[in-house]
C-alpha cells in the first residue's frame, strides 16, 4: 500500500521529522469534538510583507481561548530574527530591524509554537494569510503544514449577515471595521498579540450573533478548508 | 514575563480604586495572572448561594447586574471598572446575591489569591475594601448616589439600606461653575448660558462666599435696580447655603424650603470656610426623587457625554415600566417614551457634532425611520436611520457626503452605546446609500414610486415612515412633497405597497391555532412582529398613502384619522386601531420580561387570558386583510 502522503516528498528514504513535530502531529490522531466550550487558539502574526516567497514573520502572537475565557498568563508571543527585512512594512508593525525585544530563531519560534497550539482549532482574521505564512516558514525548515482545523472571523462573520437583497456582502472586512462594528476598543492594534487579543473578542460576539441567527452551532460546518 | 494584553489589563485597572493605590508594576504582575471573560446579556456569573469562585470580578465592558431573592429584586448595577464578588472571598461565604450580566460583558476575574497579599498588606486599600464591604447592601436606587460620584474624597457609603429615597444621598454636579466677585456680569451670565445651567457660584480664595441665580438677574439686572455693567458682587445672594457631603434628599429639600432658596452648595466640611465641592439644585433632588419625563429631558439636554445618556435611558425604562404596571394608557405611554427617545438621539446628534472639526458645510436632517419613525420603537432595538442634506458642494469630488458620512458614523457609534443596536441591514445613515442631498433623495423616491418592483416596495415601506429627528426639516418637508406628488402619477404603486401589505404571513392556521417559527433560534416561538404587528402596520400605510395624508406616522393614529375619513369602514379601524395599542403594549412587556425586543413570544409562557386577547386581534387582522385585498385588486397583480 502505497501513502499518497509520501508522494510529494523529494526523498524516497522515509523523512525524519524532530521529535517536537511528532509529538504535535500525534494529536491528531484522535479526532476532537468541538464546540462552543472547546479550546481554541487565537493568532496573528507581523510580517514584513504579504508575498509568501519572499516575506517573513516578524511576530506571532496567540492567545488562549477556553469556556469564553482568556487567560493572561497563558497568552503566546514570541518575535523571530529574520534576515529579511522590509522597511516598507514599518509603519504598521512598528518593528525595527534591530528591535530591542528579545528575539528567537526562527526554528525555535515554531517549535514553540506548536507545543503552545497543540491540536485545537486555530482562529484568526482572514486566516489563510497567517497560516499560509507560518506553513512556509515550516517548509523552509523541512516540516509538514499545520494540521490545526481553521476557522476566519472574516467567514464567520459574512455568515451571521442576514439573507437580504438589500446587505451587500463585501469580500473582504478588515479587522478595524469588524472592531468597530462591534465596539472593541483597538488598543494595541497592529501589535501580533493585540490583534489577537481583538480577534479573540470578535469571535465570541460573531458566535453570539451566529447563534441568535441559526439557532444553535454546528462548528464542523464552519471550519475553512 | 509581561504582555501586550496584560499592559492593557493594568493600564484599564489603575484607573479605577482600590487598583489605582497600588503602582504600576504591582498592577501589571496582578494583570498577568487574571481571565478575561466574555459574557452574553444575561450571562451568569454566580447564582445566590454558589460556593465563592477563586476569582473576584472587575467590570471592564458593559454592565453587570446584582440582584437578591425572593423578589429577585435588582440590588446594585455594576459598571465599568465596578469590583463586585470580592465580600464572599473574603469572608469564606457563599454568594449572597446573583450576578447577570445586563447586557452584553467582558469581565477581568481576579483570582484573590494573587490580590490579597496586597490588600493585606496596603492600607489604603484594606480601608476601602472595608469601607465598601460595610456598605454592600445598597438599596435598588443606589447606582446614581455611588461613592465614586463624590467630590474629592474617595470614601465608599451609602447610609440608607432601606429603599426609601428620602434618606438618600443627594446626587450632585461635582463640575462647578463658578466666578470672582469682580466678574462682570455679562461674562458670568455667558459662562451660566455656556454650561446651561441656573446659578453661578462666587468664589474668594477658593470659599464660596455667594451664589447668582436666574432670579437674582431677573430681579436685580432685569429691573434695573443694578446696571448690566456691574460685577458679580453686587448681585450675589449671600451667604450660600452650605451642606457636608454626606446630603439626603429629605435633608436637602428641608433646606430650601426653610431658606428660600433653589441651590445649595456642598462644601468639604459642611461650612463655607472650607472649598466647595459641589452644588445640589431643586432640579437634582427631582431627578433623585423620582422620573418625572420633564425632569429627565431636561436632564437629556444638559448630558455633556454619551455615558450620562445612557444613565438616563435606564431611567427611561424605570418609567415606562411603571407606566405599564399601572394601566397608563398606550397612546401617552407612547408619546412620552418616543418623545424622550427622541431627545436622547438628538442629545447624541448635538454631542457628536461637537466632536466634529468644523459646523456643517449645509443644513441637513436626521431622519429616524421605520418603528422609530413611527414613534412605535418603546423598547430599544435597532437603530434604522437616515440623513438627508441640502447640496453637494460644487468642488470636486463629494466633500459634503464625507462629512455626513464622518458625522453619521459618530452618531451610530453614540447610538450604539446607549443601547441602539446596529441594525442588521445597515439601513443606517453611515451607510452611504442612506446618507443623500435632497436632490438624490428626491430621485430615489421617484424611482422606487415609479418602478415598483420587490426591493422598491421593501424600501419604501421602510423609508416612507420617516419622522425628523433633529435638523432642517424644511429638507424632510420637501421629501415629503414629492413622495405624494409622485404617488399622484403612478397610482399603481399603491397596488404594489398594497400586495407587499399581504405578505406576512397570517398569525393563526385553519384550527386557529398559532403558527410558530419552524427553525432559527426562535424555533417554536411566536413572531409577534412579523405576523401581527407588521400586517397593522403596513396597512395603515397603504391606506394613509391612498387618501394622501401627510405628517401621521404612528400606526395607531393612522387608524384613527381613517376612521374619520371613510364613516363606513369606521369599526374596523377603530379595531384596528386598538389591536394595534394592545399589541404594542404586549410587545413591550414581553420586552420588559425577556430584556429583549419582545418579538419572539413563547406561547408556553402565555396565561389563558393572554392567549384569547392575543387570539382576537387576529380577526381584526384577517379582515383588514381582506378589505386591502379588494379595494386594491391586489389579485389582478398575480
Amino acid at each position: 500500500m502505497i501513502f499518497p502522503f509520501f508522494k510529494n516528498t523529494r526523498t524516497k528514504s522515509p523523512i525524519i521529522l524532530p521529535k517536537f513535530w511528532m509529538n504535535y502531529a500525534a494529536l491528531f490522531l484522535k479526532e476532537e469534538a468541538v464546540d462552543s466550550q472547546s479550546k481554541f487558539i487565537v493568532i496573528d502574526t507581523e510580517t514584513t510583507g504579504f508575498d509568501y516567497e519572499k516575506e517573513r514573520i516578524l511576530c506571532i502572537g496567540a492567545v488562549l481561548l477556553e469556556k469564553s475565557q482568556i487567560a493572561v498568563k497563558d497568552s503566546f508571543e514570541v518575535y523571530l530574527t529574520q534576515d529579511h527585512y522590509n522597511s516598507d512594512s514599518t509603519p504598521i508593525h512598528g518593528i525595527l530591524k534591530e528591535e530591542k525585544k528579545e528575539k528567537t530563531a526562527e526554528i525555535e519560534a515554531l517549535k514553540s509554537f506548536l507545543t503552545y497550539i497543540g491540536n485545537a482549532p486555530i482562529i484568526a482574521h482572514h486566516t489563510m494569510f497567517d497560516v499560509n505564512m507560518i506553513n512556509k516558514a515550516l517548509h523552509r525548515q523541512g516540516l509538514p503544514s499545520l494540521k490545526n482545523k481553521l476557522l476566519d472571523t472574516v467567514v464567520l462573520y459574512k455568515k451571521s449577515l442576514l439573507r437580504s437583497p438589500l446587505i451587500e456582502k463585501k469580500d473582504h472586512y478588515s479587522l478595524d471595521e469588524l472592531a468597530d462594528k462591534f465596539n472593541i476598543s483597538k488598543k494595541d492594534r497592529h501589535t501580533a498579540l493585540g490583534d489577537a487579543y481583538i480577534t479573540a473578542l470578535l469571535f465570541l460576539k460573531i458566535i453570539k450573533k451566529l447563534k441568535e441567527k441559526t439557532g444553535q452551532l454546528k462548528f464542523k460546518r464552519l471550519f475553512i478548508d | 514575563m509581561k504582555n501586550t494584553i496584560s499592559h492593557r489589563v493594568a493600564d484599564f485597572l489603575k484607573g479605577f480604586p482600590p487598583f489605582n493605590m497600588l503602582s504600576i508594576e504591582v498592577l501589571e504582575d496582578i494583570a498577568m495572572e487574571i481571565n478575561i471573560q466574555y459574557l452574553d446579556k444575561e450571562g451568569l456569573v454566580f447564582k445566590e448561594g454558589d460556593n465563592p469562585h477563586t476569582n473576584f470580578y472587575v467590570v471592564h465592558k458593559g454592565a453587570v447586574a446584582l440582584r437578591k431573592a425572593p423578589q429577585n429584586e435588582m440590588v446594585d448595577l455594576c459598571d465599568e471598572g465596578d469590583i463586585f464578588g470580592l465580600r464572599p472571598l473574603m469572608a469564606q461565604e457563599n454568594y449572597k446575591m446573583e450576578a447577570k450580566a445586563y447586557e452584553e460583558t467582558i469581565l477581568y476575574c481576579i483570582p484573590i489569591e494573587v490580590f490579597k497579599p496586597y490588600a493585606l498588606k496596603n492600607k489604603a486599600i484594606g480601608n476601602f475594601l472595608l469601607e465598601s464591604f460595610a456598605s454592600n447592601t445598597r438599596n435598588p436606587y443606589a447606582k446614581n448616589h455611588r461613592g465614586k460620584l463624590y467630590g474629592e474624597t474617595s470614601s465608599e457609603e451609602t447610609e440608607a439600606v432601606v429603599p426609601l429615597f428620602d434618606v438618600q444621598q443627594v446626587r450632585w454636579s461635582k463640575n462647578i461653575i463658578s466666578c470672582e466677585t469682580s466678574t462682570p456680569i455679562t461674562v458670568l451670565a455667558s459662562a451660566m448660558r455656556a454650561n446651561k445651567i441656573g446659578a453661578i457660584l462666587v468664589l474668594k480664595d477658593k470659599l464660596p462666599i455667594g451664589i447668582i441665580t436666574d432670579k437674582d438677574l431677573r430681579n436685580k439686572i432685569g429691573t434695573g435696580e443694578i446696571p448690566i455693567s456691574g460685577t458679580a458682587f453686587e448681585i450675589m445672594s449671600s451667604p450660600v447655603i452650605t451642606y457636608p457631603e454626606e446630603l439626603t434628599v429629605t435633608q436637602a429639600q428641608m433646606g430650601m424650603m426653610a431658606t428660600g432658596v433653589s441651590h445649595l452648595c456642598i462644601t468639604k466640611d459642611g461650612t463655607p470656610h472650607t472649598k466647595a465641592v459641589g452644588i445640589v439644585s431643586k432640579h437634582d433632588i427631582m431627578l433623585s426623587v423620582g422620573n418625572n419625563p420633564s425632569v429627565l429631558i431636561k436632564a437629556i439636554q444638559r448630558a455633556s457625554k454619551t455615558k450620562e445618556v445612557k444613565r438616563i435611558r435606564l431611567s427611561i425604562m424605570k418609567l415606562l415600566r411603571g407606566y405599564l404596571q399601572q394601566g397608563i394608557p398606550m397612546t401617552i405611554t407612547s408619546k412620552i417614551i418616543s418623545e424622550l427617545n427622541n431627545a436622547c438621539t438628538r442629545q447624541i446628534i448635538t454631542l457628536n457634532l461637537k466632536k466634529m472639526e468644523t459646523p456643517p458645510p449645509c443644513s441637513f436632517v436626521w431622519l429616524a425611520i421605520g418603528s422609530q419613525g413611527r414613534n412605535e420603537q418603546l423598547l430599544q432595538t435597532d437603530q434604522d436611520n437616515a440623513i438627508i442634506f441640502e447640496k453637494e458642494s460644487t468642488a470636486e469630488g463629494e466633500p459634503h457626503k464625507e462629512y455626513f458620512l464622518e458625522l453619521a458614523k459618530k452618531i451610530n457609534k453614540g447610538l450604539m452605546k446607549i443601547g441602539y443596536e446596529y441594525c442588521p441591514a445597515d439601513m443606517m445613515a453611515s451607510n452611504p446609500k442612506w446618507c443623500l442631498d435632497l436632490e438624490s433623495w428626491k430621485k430615489n423616491v421617484s424611482y422606487w414610486i415609479s418602478n415598483p418592483g420587490k426591493n422598491e416596495v421593501l424600501l419604501s415601506s421602510i423609508f416612507f415612515d420617516f419622522n425628523a429627528v433633529y435638523g432642517n426639516t424644511k429638507l424632510s418637508d420637501a421629501l415629503s412633497d414629492v413622495i405624494f406628488d409622485t404617488l399622484k402619477e403612478f397610482p399603481v404603486f399603491t397596488t404594489h405597497l398594497a400586495s407587499g401589505a399581504l405578505q406576512s404571513p397570517p398569525p393563526s392556521g385553519f384550527f386557529r391555532k398559532f403558527l410558530v417559527e419552524h427553525d432559527g433560534a426562535n424555533k417554536d416561538n411566536f413572531d409577534l412582529k412579523r405576523r401581527t404587528l407588521m400586517p397593522l402596520t403596513d396597512a395603515a400605510r397603504v391606506l394613509v398613502l391612498s387618501h394622501f395624508v401627510k405628517g401621521i406616522n404612528n400606526t395607531a393614529a393612522r387608524f384613527e384619522k381613517l376612521a374619520t375619513l371613510e364613516p363606513n369602514n369606521k369599526d374596523l379601524y377603530l379595531s384596528c386601531s386598538y389591536a394595534t395599542k394592545a399589541l404594542l403594549k404586549f410587545r413591550t412587556k414581553q420586552g420588559i420580561l425577556h430584556r429583549d425586543s419582545g418579538r419572539y413570544l413563547d406561547l408556553n409562557s402565555l396565561s389563558k387570558e393572554e392567549r384569547v386577547k392575543l387570539k382576537r386581534t387576529f380577526k381584526t387582522i384577517k379582515e383588514i386583510q381582506e378589505l386591502i385585498n379588494i379595494r386594491f385588486k391586489v389579485s389582478q397583480l398575480l
